[in-house]
């Protein structure tokens, strides 16, 4: 088993047809994703890589069945888009678009919230990498042959940070179960809470990694909810020891504007909570070795 | 993007916030002549800076006469300002600010903020106005009201009445509260902004509410959709480095050490700064090259972080993705052909086409460190640049030694 993503996972990409799109579309089909519809309004009737493109999301999903959307449309009609995929049954969506405005993400999450909780979609980013569950399905960006199979689950904030622990995990002959990218924006989907509840249930998992950074309250709403509802060990690192006060590292969200928001407050808040803490970007693989043999 | 105080004034009171009138001024004698158009017969001089604490930095200046204005201002043109907010190099004062002063009775902080915690638009208010909110949060946190507002349908009149009721205003004054606090939310909303601050927001002797300061903060991500406050932006409040950068599409942030760092992605790029620091060094920047980086975007960053003349060593890591390495290594190429390193290189590639990307390095010929993890990668440049700063270091001991 694997959270949010398998080979049988029926996924849609909306904005298909732009050419970053086309190339991820060709990508994660390669890897076996079950790419089964692409949807641009006015593009309906098309075919990008043999997968059929529609108008709208909702006549995609009568006709295919999709269940998971990725989401390419540009940063200006992005939160329309997920709204979209919210409104017409898609169940899980991956927006990897970098530039929404915050205000655009607040009204997309009130508006998920409107559908009760039992038809309500989960939601990964904006801004990231993707999820990927190793040798079934990509819905992202990232590179699938970094990846090896195992029962490490990653999520994060950074894309090539968690790339760089997958990294770290294969030369080490450690595989991974899915690895989550929740982005770098202020305003996002599923938060470290969310996805950390999925791991909890997957059988398949038996560590979480856990990449933070600076900014935001996430790492520490995640540190309580591990101490109170986690029992898989938690190794986590928290990027941005070295980050200034009051800048935006990259992320829009990457800014230390509040107490408990620098790396150190949330290294503390972290281990306080019982999770181990790797102090150095490369020893997160060596760090989840030794927890995995313990 | 960050405003000034009377630019926060202007596009607020369009919003019904009202203030007391005031002028800009680009001299002392611009700022004397506009005085008296303005009339009464005290007033406040204000240094334009992009920070907060310019009171205590000398940027605030009460004058009762022409030749205090002229004073003052001819103290604060051309100045630098040093705040909390500003960094040891402090920020140039090229405009001043004049304001009729007003007879205050009472004080108020009044900020509105992206809450990530709620994911709303949060509403921050005190009667301990004047002070900044983390000084009022460390010593009177139970004087602070918070208010959080419902997206969908926005903040209503009777929230802001409850929040007047708290601070302690008086029933007479509360429908102009209710309009100001009104006013700077619509400004939020309908501008995008993520921050606006009036700080204090004053009950005058005559019973009016009055935004003495304005602070406002905007989304970048939502500036498409808002050319009008594009406009606004002032390039001086800016570091040079980070606006250049800005205009070539990369993500940058200069700090105080002395290794340039290249990376492609925000998170591994501070944890490449955060190995440095580990290694024994310091960062000299934060350098996010994106996605899909072109050999001429890596060239052009590379020149960016040159241009540094505190970087005494550069540390190229990448874990393409999206990206490819050996554009990547093509891009480091150029640059290095162009303009020969004086200071060591170390690259670090990973991912996408990485053989083709070592085998490009290594064809070049150029005294390229090489390296195949982040940990090694930054121990060979902090090495690299111990080594390359020893004969400079040792010099100076050496003419001490001399006379003695």
């Amino acid at each position: 088993m694997s959270i949010l993503l398998d080979e049988s996972t029926r996924v849609l990409v909306q904005g298909i047809t732009g050419s970053m799109a086309r190339f991820h579309t060709r990508e994660m089909l390669n890897y076996g994703t079950n790419v089964v519809a692409g949807v641009v309004p006015g593009k309906g009737g098309e075919t990008v890589e043999g997968v059929p493109v529609f108008d709208t999301v909702a006549e995609a999903v009568a006709r295919t069945e999709a269940q998971a959307s990725l989401v390419f449309v540009p940063p200006p009609f992005a939160a329309d888009g997920i709204m979209e995929a919210a409104r017409s049954g898609i169940r899980y969506c991956v927006c990897v678009t970098d530039g929404i405005p915050a205000q655009d993400m607040i009204m997309v999450k009130r508006y998920m919230y409107r559908f009760p909780k039992e038809s309500r979609m989960m939601l990964t980013g904006p801004n990231c990498a993707g999820t990927i569950s190793p040798g079934k399905a990509m819905l992202g960006i990232m590179p699938g042959h970094i990846y090896k199979p195992g029962n490490v689950g990653i999520v994060g904030r950074s894309g090539t940070l968690g790339y760089e622990a997958a990294d770290q995990l294969k030369q080490l002959g450690i595989g991974v179960s899915t690895s989550v990218g929740i982005g770098g924006d202020p305003i996002n989907g599923a938060s470290f809470t969310d996805v950390l509840m999925h791991f909890e249930e997957d059988d398949d998992t038996d560590i979480v990694c856990l990449i933070g950074e600076i900014g935001g309250p996430q790492e520490a709403e995640a540190a309580e909810f591990i101490r109170d509802h986690v029992s898989k060990p938690v190794v986590a690192y928290v990027a941005g020891l070295t980050a200034p006060k009051g800048k935006t590292m990259g992320h829009a969200g990457a800014i230390i504007s509040a107490f408990g928001e620098s790396a150190s407050e949330k290294v503390e808040i972290l281990s306080e909570a019982g999770v181990i803490v790797a102090d150095h970007p490369s020893e997160v693989g060596e760090t989840i070795a030794r927890a995995l043999a313990a | 993007m960050d405003i000034h105080e009377y630019q926060a004034k202007e596009l607020l009171h369009q919003f019904g916030v009202e203030n007391p009138p005031g002028a800009l001024a680009y001299s002392p004698e611009q700022a004397a002549y506009r005085t008296r158009e303005l009339g009464g017969n005290k007033w406040v001089v204000k240094a334009q800076v992009h920070a907060g604490g310019r009171g205590k930095a000398g940027g605030v200046k009460i004058c009762s006469t022409d030749s205090e204005i002229q004073a003052a201002c001819k103290e604060m043109f051309g100045r630098k300002i040093v705040t909390h907010q500003t960094g040891p190099e402090g920020k140039g004062i090229y405009r001043v600010y004049v304001e009729c002063a007003v007879p205050i009775a009472a004080e108020y902080y009044l900020g509105l903020v992206l809450d990530r915690s709620s994911q709303r638009v949060m509403i921050v208010c005190s009667r301990e106005g004047g002070m900044e909110i983390e000084e009022i949060a460390a010593s009177r946190p139970d004087s602070i009201v918070r208010e959080s507002v419902e997206p969908a349908v926005g903040l209503r009149d009777f929230q802001c009445r409850e929040i007047g009721f708290k601070l302690g205003l008086e029933a007479d004054v509360i429908q102009s509260f209710v309009k100001a606090l009104m006013g700077c939310y619509r400004a939020f909303r309908d501008l995008d902004a993520t921050m606006v601050e009036i700080n204090p927001l004053v009950l005058t002797e005559d019973r009016r509410i009055l935004a003495l300061d304005a602070k406002m903060t905007f989304d970048d991500n939502a500036l498409f959709r808002h050319p009008q406050i594009s406009e606004l932006r002032d390039k001086s409040q800016e570091d040079p480095r980070e606006c250049r950068a800005a205009d070539r599409g990369l993500s940058y942030v200069g700090l105080e050490g002395n290794i340039g760092c290249i990376v492609n992605g925000a998170g591994l790029a501070m944890a490449t700064m955060d190995t440095i620091k580990h290694a024994g060094g310091e960062p000299a920047n934060f350098l996010d090259i994106g996605g899909g980086a072109t050999p001429d975007r890596v060239a052009k960053a590379f020149r960016l972080v040159m241009s540094d003349e505190n970087v005494n060593a550069v540390l190229v890591n990448i874990f393409a993705g999206i990206n490819r390495c050996d554009w990547v290594a093509d891009g480091v190429v150029q640059a290095l052909t162009d303009n020969p390193a004086s200071v060591p290189v170390v690259v670090r590639l990973s991912g996408t086409n990485v053989e083709e990307g070592r085998k490009i390095l290594e064809d070049s010929g150029l005294p390229i460190i090489k390296a195949t993890t982040l940990k090694e990668a930054a121990a060979l440049t902090v090495q690299a640049w111990k080594d390359s700063v020893k004969p400079q270091m040792t010099a100076p001991a050496r003419e001490v030694e001399e006379p003695a």
